[in-house]
């Protein structure tokens, strides 16, 4: 924990460096909301080939060509580059001038990779030309850029699994793509938010506030018990977010129609008489599969899931206030957490009765990160910030303190 | 020896096609079904109906009783040849037919009459049926599909046009068909013989009777809308 916190403390020693990792973290949560209108219109599988666009490059895919879903998923793919670039920056930012050497050799291997598409007769040219382009540009800048020191140790490890991650995240959506699977398209919704929790807690440990706060005295600490359960709600509610990710990507939102009842009784049916009257009378024109058993016990999973994270922020708030005087920074972001999970709740059942309206779905995924980003921040603090600290503050932010 | 057997052959042939005979009837719909719902559809597809409001097909009938898109099969029945391939066009960005039925390893040919792309995602959910996404450009070549196990209501869907949906039932035999908007249907060739007829309809459901194929049969039935 010791070395935890006094690296994390590392003071971020250029503001730019913040603002980046601010605009990373937007254009994540706006990826997250474009990635939300792909499944809320059930447009995954509008473009069916990937890394290409019905056979364009995705970069010089023409425009009068994003019609109906397509529009919706060749934008997600477009702005995951966006962000995928970002990441790149961000990462080799932390990481200083030892990244310059993976900026060479990235650059010649992705030159590498456009000459020997180049020998084939089945790779288009943009392809080839994107692929020298990046390769060559990327090799170019290394002789420049970055040539700073190294920020942080744990910082730079993180920058890089954030790039780890992004690759990753690139990778499944191809592949729920290529290989039709709903089952990666949850992993890769899941795997999205976790993501974005990561590059909102960069853009917080690079912030002249957080800086600040290592350097003085921490006002308000937060016990060890009230921490663990702001760990515990808050993995809860990614568990939620799976558990609503598995919901979209089986087309299970609408497995029961109604709320506050379900299927009109208190927990519904699942025999198969009920299964096929449910499935006789639902007229929709987006036809959704069939109403499984399944799907039903998904769903009513996740309204359970959303009562029990709803008493577990509510407890988590009312702890902290027990905890701090009032007017702490921390109440106040729990206050927040409060507002948003109460938001989401109200946006999940509105999900529902507007039958799921593609932009109450979508509200709803973004608002679900959001409210995972102000459990993970939280649980960050209180373990750090306002933590117990083992050394005086200003010794925290000394070498000494690092090596321990 | 040679000729012995063909006059054999043929006297068999003859024979055979004597002891068979087309099963007929007509498929009526007894209540009112819930209206059906207008499509929203985009400006780029809707351009393609001049304007007419566009609607699902849970139910199309004739307005005079008869039921269409009702699948009526012999259950369990053997043999049966297949028609060359089984044909769904993509007008006005809906699929025409929007119920068909087929045999296992029978082309089903997706046709793009559309200028507007489409993809053409079949999702089977029997084991050994492949789901496949293939890119369909305004105009493009016909694709072909073949399934391998029997399915019902296998759905086609196109994802740009998340309104897009045809269904084709597989058959492991060639004793099936496909209500007329009439509610009238014939499936042909039925070896004489006790069976089990189906009818189901999508959202109307399931019903049966046991018939006896004499030279042919005739048998009506009655679908009650949910
Ligand atoms: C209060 C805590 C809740 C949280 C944190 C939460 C979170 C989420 C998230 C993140 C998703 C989308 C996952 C993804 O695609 O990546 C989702 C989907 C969904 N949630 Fe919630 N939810 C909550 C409460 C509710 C409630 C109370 C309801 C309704 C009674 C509800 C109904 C739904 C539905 C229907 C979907 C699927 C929408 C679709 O298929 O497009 N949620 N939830
Ligand atoms: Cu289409």
């Amino acid at each position: 924990m010791a070395a935890y916190q006094s690296s994390m403390s590392q003071p971020a020693d250029n503001p730019w460096l913040h603002r980046f990792a601010l605009l990373t973290a937007l254009a994540t949560l706006g990826l997250i909301g474009i990635g939300g209108l792909v499944t809320s219109h059930g447009a995954g599988m509008a473009v069916p080939d990937w890394p290409n666009s019905y056979g364009y490059n995705m970069f010089t895919f023409p425009v009068s060509m994003w019609i109906g879903g397509i529009l919706y998923e060749h934008s997600h793919r477009l702005a995951g580059s966006v962000v995928g670039f970002l990441t790149l920056v961000l990462a080799l930012w932390l990481n200083g001038r030892p990244a310059a050497k993976w900026l060479r050799w990235g650059g010649l291997v992705v030159l590498a990779l456009g000459l020997m598409a180049a020998t084939s007769p089945r790779v288009k040219l943009d392809n080839v030309l994107f692929l020298c382009g990046t390769g060559v540009a990327g090799f170019g800048i290394s002789f420049f850029w970055p040539h700073h020191a190294p920020l942080s140790p744990r910082l730079a490890r993180f920058g890089l699994l954030a790039l780890v991650l992004v690759v990753v995240q690139g990778l499944l959506g191809g592949l729920r793509v290529t290989a039709m699977k709903d089952q990666i398209g949850i992993f890769h919704g899941t795997l999205a938010q976790c993501f974005f929790v990561l590059i909102c807690a960069l853009a917080l440990c690079t912030s002249r506030w957080w800086a600040r706060a290592w350097a003085t005295p921490a006002s308000g600490i937060v016990p060890l018990s009230v921490r663990q359960f702001l760990l515990v709600t808050t993995l809860l509610i990614l568990g939620q977010l799976a558990l609503g990710a598995a919901m979209r990507h089986q087309h299970a939102g609408l497995a029961v129609p109604d709320f506050p009842m379900a299927h009109g009784r208190i927990w519904p049916a699942t025999d198969a008489a009920a299964l096929e009257r449910y499935n006789a009378v639902r007229l929709d024109t987006r036809d959704f599969k069939a109403i499984t058993a399944g799907q039903i016990h998904l769903h009513m999973a996740h309204r359970c899931g959303a009562v029990l994270v709803l008493c577990a922020v509510l407890a988590c708030f009312l702890r902290l206030k027990a905890a701090l005087t009032a007017g702490h920074p921390l109440l106040r972001l729990a206050s927040g957490w409060l507002a948003l999970i109460c938001a989401q709740a109200g946006l999940g059942i509105w999900t529902v009765l507007s039958n799921k309206a593609a932009d109450i779905a979508t509200l709803h995924v973004i608002v679900g990160a959001a409210v995972l980003v102000t459990g993970a921040l939280l649980t960050l603090l209180a373990g750090t910030v306002f933590g117990e600290r083992p050394v005086a503050p200003s010794a925290a932010m000394g070498p000494a303190a690092r090596a321990t | 020896m040679k000729s012995l057997i063909l006059t054999l052959t043929t006297v068999a042939f003859v024979a055979g096609s004597a002891a068979a005979g087309d099963v007929t009837g007509k498929i009526s719909l007894k209540g009112t079904p819930a209206p059906e719902k207008e499509i929203p559809m985009d400006p780029a597809c809707g351009k393609l109906h001049d304007g007419k409001k566009v609607t699902t097909r849970f139910y199309v009938t004739d307005g005079a009783g008869g039921l269409g898109d009702c699948v009526v099969y012999l259950e369990g029945a053997k043999g049966g040849a297949a028609t060359k391939e089984v044909v769904i066009d993509q007008k006005g960005c809906e699929y025409l037919p929007y119920i068909s039925s087929a045999q296992v390893n029978q082309p089903i040919r997706v046709l793009n009459s559309d200028p507007v792309l489409h993809n053409v995602h079949p999702t089977p959910t029997v084991d050994g049926n492949k789901e496949q996404n293939k890119a369909q450009l305004p105009k493009g070549a016909p694709l072909d599909f073949t399934f391998a196990k029997a399915e019902k209501f296998l759905r086609f869907k196109c994802d740009v046009h998340p309104w897009m949906f045809s269904y084709v039932s597989i058959f492991d035999h060639g004793f099936h068909a496909v209500s007329a908007k009439d509610g009238s249907y014939k499936i042909t060739g039925v070896p004489d013989g006790k069976y089990k007829l189906v009818v189901e309809h999508r959202k109307g459901g399931k019903v049966e009777k046991e018939i006896e194929v004499k030279g042919g049969a005739k048998a009506d039935f009655t679908i009650e809308a949910k």
